[in-house]
């Protein structure tokens, strides 16, 4: 089969979208960065390519809230290109920034982009400490249906942001467990979440139930706020120079993507 | 046309940790009464809405309705509290706004201006007059913020028409003190010597200046710009008054010429552009620039800083065809944080204000940029209360045959990026003159707002248009604005300049605001005219404006300004760049020993140690460095923290800006202004070294190591100042022969002296910032700072003698230094960065940490608790001069010194890679999580790492 094609969105203050390139054709891909004012201008773009990865960045300043005000724009002006991508089957990830545009654009939890639905059930707020911060943290995949990590596996990724507080309505959180959509979770060094009894410095931002990172109920569309793009290297690594077998685990969403579209 | 007002408060049950932050804050300024704080976010709408519509903008785009709740209209104060209330001033830059605007658009509706402010609802007994400290101490800037303690709805504004109204500024007759009146009236900050030039100029071509002309020689010829007194010759003289030595050209004579003698083949382009340049792989390049922004800093921290940040990162975009922006570099120096309000001269902000507010300034733009934010440093004085110095850095990746610009007669200029505002004027002579208690009110229109999205925006584009190859050349709209831009640019051309086709915020800018307004998130292209169409439309496409306002070649290479028909401003680029009376510069120095006292003998330095480990000099700065993204791009090798908890403190950063490849850039940064003040000759080398050690450490390449010099300096009109910079700057000359490494770059920002209302004046200490960046082959080979295995060998390098001058040690003692400070041996040094060079390259190291501010116990007890293990180092190992007692081993921060880790196995080849420098076996690292340190038969140091790491952490545990 021909060599899947992934687009990586960008719009004024998109920033880790050359990265993000980068470690897409690292795992095999044929990567394009594209403006989101093309697509608004002809979505024909999205009919070509396999997988729509939404990067990191500050969107628009981050002006009123994260993710916003890109959001509004695929909401007003993409909807229905953005629909008819999920529904044929392919894939979408966004990262950091990326997951703040799908949950106030309505891409997550429900896989659906439309004005009157999306940002009700869930958000991604300020961190309980209201500052930006970069550090590490362990993750486990939580979720056997996310096609982007095998369920159970533990790693670290770094995490960037200010507003990366996972918070949902009442009774969403039992629906979106019960379909299995929680993707990713913060864990300690031990692999347990502090929701589980785990380490309470394990959850960097205050996120309900030490949620990372989500996907819609077909688990080809998915949310996190740490960044895999950041660990494709094993110099990436904090403790590269301590580490005794180097890895570079980031690389697992995109090669885990690659492959799901070669089987598909 | 309708206002509606929109307030949008956190839900009941829900989380406000904004407000949370604030109430931190008011009990840190000591006001109890203050039980919690609510943060309202408020906008308003001006134009003609429905109900409907704005209810559906105010629920669907502006509140978050998970979290948030939003109310139409104005709420009264809170039960059982007060309300305050910020609001912008008309005319200050509000991102938020414009950015509302646009999404309201893609909403399908029309509105005419959207604007934004804050509200805080303090609950609790408070009083009016706790309210306004708050509000005053805490909430609002009062250089662009209005409080208001009540619920206020801001009218829709709009700019006045302008009517062209040319104005002409007699001088020719003007006597001496009438024309330098005219400098201070006019904020032209000209000395009389400047404006004799100017009128002897103007008479000579028989006219008087136009308002514009005037304007533009005061920006060409500020400090700021032309680096007047760098380039001045001085006559030095001893205390005695006798004259000692005659310098041309001062730069010319020490950096520049040493650059220009070393001649390494790898410098590209230096001191000519807007950075300097090297190679780095057979395709790019890269290079380098750092910048101070202290005076807007002063009167406004968070805006001052995030331009200072905007400002420096168009340095490396504006240089040859425009490089990428691959890390940002800044380095703080304030005063001390801890201080009592009431001790501050009036007009001076609280250090800690300033900190957050400069912290927070870099944060929001560097990191909006994507830029990662790798290295940087702290220092804090009390010279510094009134002067904060902001150094902000860019290193920038461009293809080698990008690395020069051609601008050619013809050449369209085009402006693009942010509309020109009132924003900034007069910044560039603003920075070069000396702050008073006054200036927060004087020139509160000197500070810029940044929108960082602007500048990403126009980045993005800038970077295509250059790879399209659709201009010949650019450079950045900083100091000056378009008056320094197209005066550079166009200095070999002459140029024609429209000034009513520049794109303007608000209407009512007369010509000359327009032409010197320092708006930030603007560049300066020339575009070949069959060129031009398919730039515009490049820029178009995403939604940044590019206007062509002018064009490069006049006959005579004369500047021409035109507001519509009318010639409303002419100069010869020739009087303009090379009119400049130069005066010999006055002088004084010369060194009058004085020692130290004797620190007492002790069996213990257990006290000394944590205290110099809490001293904000050297305590961590994690609280800083967590705020930035210093990992966006992918290329992170060497963070700035470090270790098995990464926490520890790191030598230098190491980036790979080519993700394709293994190689990278070391980057690194020294200081010591405490030294300055003492030696300025030793201190400057102090500085060189530093950056060396530190580059060093982390596996850096000593042969391709380009340095920059940043001299934040006293009033050097006064002749010790410009005594003390005649030696620092000789020190760089030195420094940079001895260890090969040129300078490539640099900039001055002198007059930092601030006049408090009595009349006192305060200089800042003698500041020089050197930073490195040096090219390594392979980052894989690359070593960190904590201590990694029980049982390796830890080896120090470099001599270590008796001096305490200076140190930390006697500042922790309490005991007041004398000018004995450590005196750097270049050519050992340089041996010792080699051998270590070499070891590192061999992969002989397993970690290595500098010497620096608390000598070698500090370091050994960094390399401790970074790696969480212990060390056991014996001080009758290390290579030291014989009178060098435990406490200056110990101690003394002599340069030139590593501790370092290194494997059983690789003991020997590690030694015989040292052979030729003075080191010594001095101990093991061990399990025991202690630090010890033995002489002879006693532990003169012996401490947990958990206790030295608490210490070391909590001093900015915020």
């Amino acid at each position: 089969m021909a060599t899947p094609k992934a687009i990586v969105l960008r719009a004024a203050g998109t920033n880790c979208d050359l990265e993000t390139e980068f470690a897409l054709q690292q795992a095999g891909f044929q990567a394009e960065r594209v403006h989101v004012f093309r697509l608004t201008e002809d979505a024909a773009a999205l009919a070509d390519a396999q997988f729509l990865v939404i990067p990191g960045g500050f969107s628009y300043g981050d002006d009123v809230a994260a993710g916003k005000i890109q959001a509004n724009q695929m909401l007003r002006r993409l909807a229905e290109p953005l629909n008819d991508f999920v529904a044929a089957g392919k894939l979408v990830l966004g990262i950091c920034n990326g997951f703040q545009v799908m949950v106030k654009s309505g891409l997550l939890p429900w896989g659906h982009v439309s004005a009157d639905e999306a940002h009700r059930d869930a958000t991604l707020t300020w961190n309980d400490t209201p500052m930006f911060v970069d550090r590490w943290i362990r993750l486990r995949a939580d979720s056997d249906k996310c096609v982007f990590l095998p369920k159970g596996e533990c790693f670290d990724l770094p995490i960037a942001h200010g507003e990366g507080k996972f918070v949902s309505r009442d009774g969403v959180l039992d629906r979106l467990k019960a379909d299995d959509q929680i993707a990713l979770r913060y864990v300690d060094a031990s692999g347990q979440a502090a929701c589980e009894g785990g380490s309470a410095d394990s959850n960097p931002n205050g996120s309900t139930e030490d949620i990372a990172g989500i996907c819609d109920p077909t688990g080809r569309v998915m949310g996190l706020m740490p960044h895999p793009e950041r660990f494709v290297d094993p110099t990436h690594h904090p403790q590269w120079t301590r580490r005794a077998e180097p890895s570079a685990d980031g690389r697992l969403f995109f090669d885990s993507a690659f492959a799901y579209l070669q089987q598909a | 046309m309708a206002t509606y007002r929109v307030e949008i408060r956190p839900q009941q049950g829900r989380s406000d940790p904004q407000g949370a932050g604030v109430h931190h804050e008011i009990e840190e300024l000591g006001i109890a009464s203050v039980q919690s704080v609510r943060a309202v976010r408020l906008f308003f709408l001006h134009g003609d809405l429905s109900d409907a519509d704005a209810h559906r903008v105010a629920d669907q785009l502006l509140t978050d309705p998970v979290t948030e709740q939003m109310h139409l209209g104005s709420s009264s104060a809170p039960e059982g509290g007060r309300a305050v209330e910020v609001h912008l001033k008309a005319g200050v830059m509000d991102p938020v706004a414009n950015s509302v605007e646009r999404a309201i658009g893609d909403m399908g509706l029309s509105i005419d201006s959207v604007c934004t402010a804050r509200r805080f609802e303090l609950i609790g007994g408070v009083s009016q007059d706790e309210c306004e400290t708050i509000a005053r101490r805490l909430l609002a800037n009062s250089a662009i913020e209005e409080v208001y303690f009540e619920a206020y709805t801001p009218p829709a504004t709009h700019g006045h028409s302008y009517e062209l109204v040319v104005t002409d500024v007699p001088i020719r007759d003007l006597d001496d003190a009438a024309l330098e009146k005219l400098s201070k009236d006019s904020d032209l900050f000209l000395n009389l010597t400047e404006m004799k030039g100017i009128q002897d100029y103007y008479r000579r071509i028989g006219r008087e200046p136009r308002d514009v002309e005037l304007e533009t020689l005061a920006q060409t010829w500020s400090e700021h710009c032309v680096h007047k007194t760098f380039r001045s010759d001085v006559a030095v003289r001893n205390n005695a008054g006798e004259l000692v030595e005659e310098i041309p050209n001062l730069i010319k004579t020490t950096i520049f010429s040493i650059t220009e003698q070393l001649a390494k083949p790898w410098c590209i382009s230096v001191f000519k552009d807007n950075a300097g340049v090297i190679d780095f792989d057979d395709e790019h390049a890269v290079c380098f620039k750092v910048e101070t922004h202290n005076h807007p800093s002063a009167i406004d921290p968070y805006g001052g800083a995030s331009t200072g940040i905007g400002g420096v990162v168009r340095d490396p975009l504006g240089t040859g065809m425009g490089a990428k922006p691959v890390a940002n570099t800044d380095v703080f120096c304030f005063g001390p944080t801890d201080m009592a309000l009431e001790d501050l001269p009036k007009g001076v902000l609280h250090p800690r204000r300033v900190m957050r507010g400069v912290v927070a300034g870099v944060r929001d733009y560097g990191n909006r940029m994507g830029i990662p934010t790798v290295n940087g440093a702290l220092y804090f004085d009390e010279k510094y209360l009134g002067n904060p110095l902001v150094y902000c850095g860019t290193i920038g990746l461009l293809g080698r045959e990008k690395c020069f610009k051609n601008a050619q007669s013809g050449d369209k200029i085009v402006c693009v990026g942010g509309r020109t505002g009132r924003d900034g004027i007069h910044g560039a002579t603003f920075s070069s003159g000396e702050l008073t208690h006054e200036h927060e009110t004087e020139f509160s229109h000197a500070v810029q707002i940044g929108n960082a999205i602007t500048e990403k925006k126009m980045l993005d584009v800038i970077l295509q248009a250059r790879d399209a190859g659709l201009y010949s050349a650019i450079t950045d709209c900083g100091a000056g604005g378009f008056s320094s831009a197209v005066g550079e640019m166009g200095e070999d051309l002459g140029a024609e300049v429209q000034l009513a086709s520049a794109p303007l915020k608000y209407a009512g800018l007369s010509y000359t605001e327009i032409w010197i307004s320092e708006a930030q998130e603007r560049m300066v292209l020339a575009v070949p005219s069959a060129d031009v169409d398919e730039l515009l439309a490049m820029f178009e496409a995403e939604g940044v404006e590019a206007v062509v306002i002018g064009t490069f070649g006049t006959e005579g290479r004369m500047l021409r300004l035109f507001y519509g028909e009318t010639l409303v401003g002419e100069l010869e680029m020739e009087f303009l760049h090379n009119g400049i009376p130069s005066p010999t510069k006055e002088a004084v120095y010369e060194k009058v020993d004085q020692a130290s006292p004797a620190p007492p003998a002790a069996d213990s330095y257990n006290d000394a140690l944590l205290s110099i480990l809490a001293a904000p000099n050297v305590a961590s700065k994690e609280w800083v460095v967590r705020q930035y993204d210093h990992e966006v791009q992918g290329g992170s090798v060497i963070k700035p923290l470090v270790g098995v908890t990464e926490d520890g403190p790191g030598d230098a950063a190491v980036v790979r800006p080519v993700l394709a490849g293994r190689k990278g850039v070391t980057i690194a940064c020294g200081l010591n202004p405490v030294l300055g003040d003492l030696d300025p000759y030793q201190s400057a080398l102090h500085a060189v070294d530093e950056a060396l050690r530190n580059t060093i450490a982390v596996g850096g390449n000593l042969a391709q190591t380009a340095l920059l010099d940043n001299f934040c300096w006293g009033n050097c009109n006064k002749p010790d100042r410009m005594g003390a910079l005649v030696q620092a700057a000789k020190a760089c000359r030195d420094a940079a022969l001895a260890f090969e490494t040129p300078f490539i770059s640099g900039k001055d920002s002198l007059n930092n002296e601030f006049q408090t209302d009595s009349g006192e004046t305060i200089a800042i200490p003698s500041t020089l910032l050197i930073s490195a960046m040096s090219v390594i082959d392979d980052v894989d080979r690359c070593v960190t700072s904590d201590a990694k295995a029980a049982g390796n060998y830890l080896f120090i390098l470099g001599q270590t003698g008796p001096m305490l001058g200076g140190s930390h040690f006697l500042q922790a003692l309490g005991l007041a230094s004398g000018n004995d400070v450590a005196p750097v041996d270049l050519a050992a040094s340089r041996r010792v960065f080699e051998a270590l060079q070499a070891a590192i390259e061999a992969g002989l190291v397993r970690s290595c940490h500098d010497l620096s501010e608390g000598g070698l116990a500090v370091a050994a007890t960094e390399m401790a608790f970074a790696g969480g293990l212990g060390v056991d180092l014996d001080i009758a190992a290390i290579p030291a001069d014989d009178n060098a007692t435990p406490a200056a081993r110990l101690f003394a921060e002599y340069a030139g010194r590593f501790l370092v880790e290194v494997t059983p196995d690789n003991h020997d080849a590690f030694l015989r890679t040292v052979k030729h420098c003075p080191f010594g076996e001095a101990g093991r690292v061990t399990d025991t999580g202690r630090v010890v340190v033995r002489s002879q038969d006693t532990n003169v140091i012996d401490v947990n790492i958990a206790e030295a790491k608490a210490a070391w952490q909590k001093t900015f545990d915020w």
